[in-house]
């Protein structure tokens, strides 16, 4: 606005002279700027390679007893040769559960339990509860009662309860456990889409689109939803922790993934008396936990700042 | 005010009852079958004639009203009875929920022996995480990005990433059995009579309690610090500011009855939540509360127990969301009229 030259186009140049970033980008230079979201992706990170490559880091089959075949005890302590465990007993990192199991392999095929509970779960939620909200919001009126109403009611249910209730009639196990957590988190997703539908409802690009007759689908798909993408994105993140530690509360209480699972709360559930004999089987598994839950917390908590629009105005 | 306040429970009523059908039909389609923990080897009349007196085999909606006639009138009726002792009708005949493996007992009977014990726990929990999670949010709010602020976020993501299950047995291990300071099993029979049984009982409900509120200190905090933050970037706080308020006076009055708005919805929201909690807690310090009765009852296929436990969590929820409702138009004025 300082020059006054005959062509606009001219003024307008020296004010965008630095390259235009979309807001993902931006997001990601601002995520790789905070420390806790950074902690976060590193822990996140070497759980996955930790769950791709279990087979090849894993010393034993997690589900398989040892009795015969090793000269053991049952909830024998941790064993490891380079920190002076005798060299003719055989090495178990993490020492061995009540079925003389190896507890490291065990913990290590966990990983892949816990991230597909958390992913699938959360995955479903999104898919559903966005396209709810979406179509909620988009279309309003009774539609938008009937759905929100629905929403609301299954949202009033603490999730533990609710789960515990779906998990009674469908019986318990792991792929049930997936549903029912799935079922307890779509209202969250579907109020989040609904609102951001809602707010982007009013924005000139869609009345534009509107005017010039684009059809209601195409505004919804095309121009809508890739715009309410980020609450989402925040809220799945953060949703995948809760998702982990309601999937592990279910199978410590034996509702969920049933033995010989390698699943870390029914680890914690299996072996919960004998915290005073044998700790390490209680404290492995509950570590590798909070070491998850916290991974998905810290990268929720650090997409949230670096998504936030209005902290960057 | 008053239409406000009436307006909201109209719409409280029929939700209800929505969510006292979908308990019911949800459980009714599941596997499970009074006649499940009898001996097998009984003959299959008397199964079938077991069936009929619990009315198991008429259609489910004949089922469904019968169920909510026995919740909604005749149990609270039984409750009057048993307060005022006058009797009301023929209460002898009056048909109550039994469950299916505690010898015929009364669901309700079984709930309100076991009420009192997760109320207290639950309750005493929830006190304490208000009281401390409150003023450390507002506090890390005002004093924004300081060392306070960065050791109570750190804390919070920690708590609330830490399961109630792990810390739980944790907290026995260390307490327990290393220091000994409390008992590592809920005593169940013990009556407060005196001064030394009421040590002995707070004594055995610090640690659940302990456990519970933490999770809650965790997500409270962190709510009521982002209330606070952006109450505290408003103009008005300013302007309290620039009349020469102090500083106590603009925080107490203006940021913090601001930022309670949400944090109280958060608060009443959460009260059923801890219910949840609760379940696992009350596992581990084998507490007898209604949690444990839940799981047990689920294990056992005991439908009715599970039912009416469900009803009873819906109904705290419906009336908790009432109580936020009201306390938010106490609290925020233009609510009541829009």
């Amino acid at each position: 606005m300082s020059t006054t030259t005959a062509t606009p186009s001219a003024a307008v140049e020296p004010i965008f002279n630095t390259k235009p970033r979309g807001l993902w980008s931006t997001a990601l230079r601002r995520l790789f700027h905070r420390r806790s979201a950074i902690i976060g992706m590193i822990i996140l990170g070497s759980l996955i390679l930790i769950a791709i490559f279990a087979p090849v880091l894993a010393t034993h089959d997690p589900t398989k007893s040892l009795i015969g075949i090793e000269d053991v005890q049952k909830r024998a302590a941790p064993c490891i040769h380079l920190l002076g465990c005798p060299a003719d007993q055989p090495q178990h990192f993490f020492g061995l559960d009540g079925n003389v199991r190896d507890l490291y392999s065990r913990i290590l095929y966990g990983s892949r339990l816990s991230l597909m509970v958390g992913i699938i779960s959360v995955g479903f939620a999104i898919v559903i509860g966005a396209t709810l909200g979406a179509i909620s919001g988009y279309m309003g009126g009774y539609t938008d009662n009937l759905v929100m109403g629905f929403m609301d009611i299954l949202l009033a249910f603490p999730s533990l309860i609710l789960a515990i209730a779906i998990v009674t009639v469908l019986g318990p196990g792991l792929i049930n456990t997936l549903l029912a957590i799935g079922i307890v988190s779509i209202p969250v997703y579907a109020r989040i889409m609904r609102s951001s539908v809602l707010s982007i409802k009013q924005q000139d690009y869609v009345m534009a689109d509107r005017s010039i007759g684009v059809p209601s689908g195409r505004i919804l798909f095309g121009n809508i939803l890739p715009n309410a993408l980020t609450p989402l994105v925040v809220q799945g993140t953060l949703g995948i922790a809760v998702a982990i530690l309601d999937a592990a509360a279910l199978s410590f209480l034996g509702l969920g993934a049933q033995p010989p699972t390698p699943e870390w709360g029914s680890m914690i559930g299996q072996e919960r008396n004998q915290v005073f004999t044998a700790p390490h089987l209680i404290i492995f598994p509950g570590i590798a936990l909070i070491l998850t839950v916290l991974g998905f917390n810290l990268l929720g908590d650090g997409l949230r700042d670096a998504l936030d629009v209005r902290q960057r105005s | 005010m008053g239409s406000y306040i009436l307006r909201r429970i109209l719409t409280a009523i029929p939700t209800l009852f929505f969510i006292s059908f979908v308990i019911f039909a949800l459980l009714a389609l599941s596997p499970g079958d009074p006649t499940g923990n009898l001996p097998p080897s009984l003959p299959m009349e008397i199964k079938q004639r077991v069936r009929e007196a619990l009315g198991m085999d008429q259609p489910m909606p004949v089922r469904y009203v019968r169920w909510l006639q026995q919740f909604m009138v005749n149990e609270p009726l039984n409750a009057i009875e048993k307060a005022t002792g006058i009797q009301i009708g023929n209460s002898e005949d009056r048909l109550r929920i039994t469950s299916w493996t505690a010898r015929g007992k009364p669901v309700i009977d079984l709930v309100m022996e076991r009420l009192p014990q997760t109320l207290w726990v639950v309750g005493l929990a929830y006190l304490l995480s208000i009281v401390i999670a409150v003023p450390v949010g507002v506090f890390a709010a005002y004093k924004q990005n300081s060392t306070f602020d960065s050791i109570s976020s750190v804390i919070a993501v920690i708590g609330f990433s830490l399961p109630t299950f792990f810390t739980g047995v944790l907290v026995i291990q260390i307490f327990a059995v290393w220091l000994g300071w409390f008992p590592s099993l809920y005593n169940t029979t013990l009556d407060v009579t005196n001064w030394d049984t009421f040590v002995q009982q707070v004594k055995q409900m610090i640690m659940p309690v302990m456990v519970l509120a933490f999770f809650q200190i965790a997500t409270v905090s962190r709510f009521a610090r982002s209330s606070s933050i952006e109450n505290l970037r408003q103009d008005y706080v300013r302007t309290a500011r620039s009349k020469g308020l102090g500083e106590r006076m603009v925080v107490m009055r203006h940021v913090v009855r601001n930022s309670m708005i949400p944090v109280v919805t958060l608060i009443a929201l959460g009260i059923p939540g801890i219910f949840g909690g609760a379940i696992v807690t009350e596992q581990i310090f084998a507490v007898n509360g209604i949690g444990q009765l839940l799981i047990i009852s689920i294990q056992s296929n005991d439908l009715p127990v599970v039912q009416t436990v469900l009803m009873i969590f819906a109904v705290l929820v419906v009336v908790f969301n009432l109580i936020a409702d009201i306390a938010y138009g106490i609290l925020d004025p233009r609510i009541r009229y829009s």
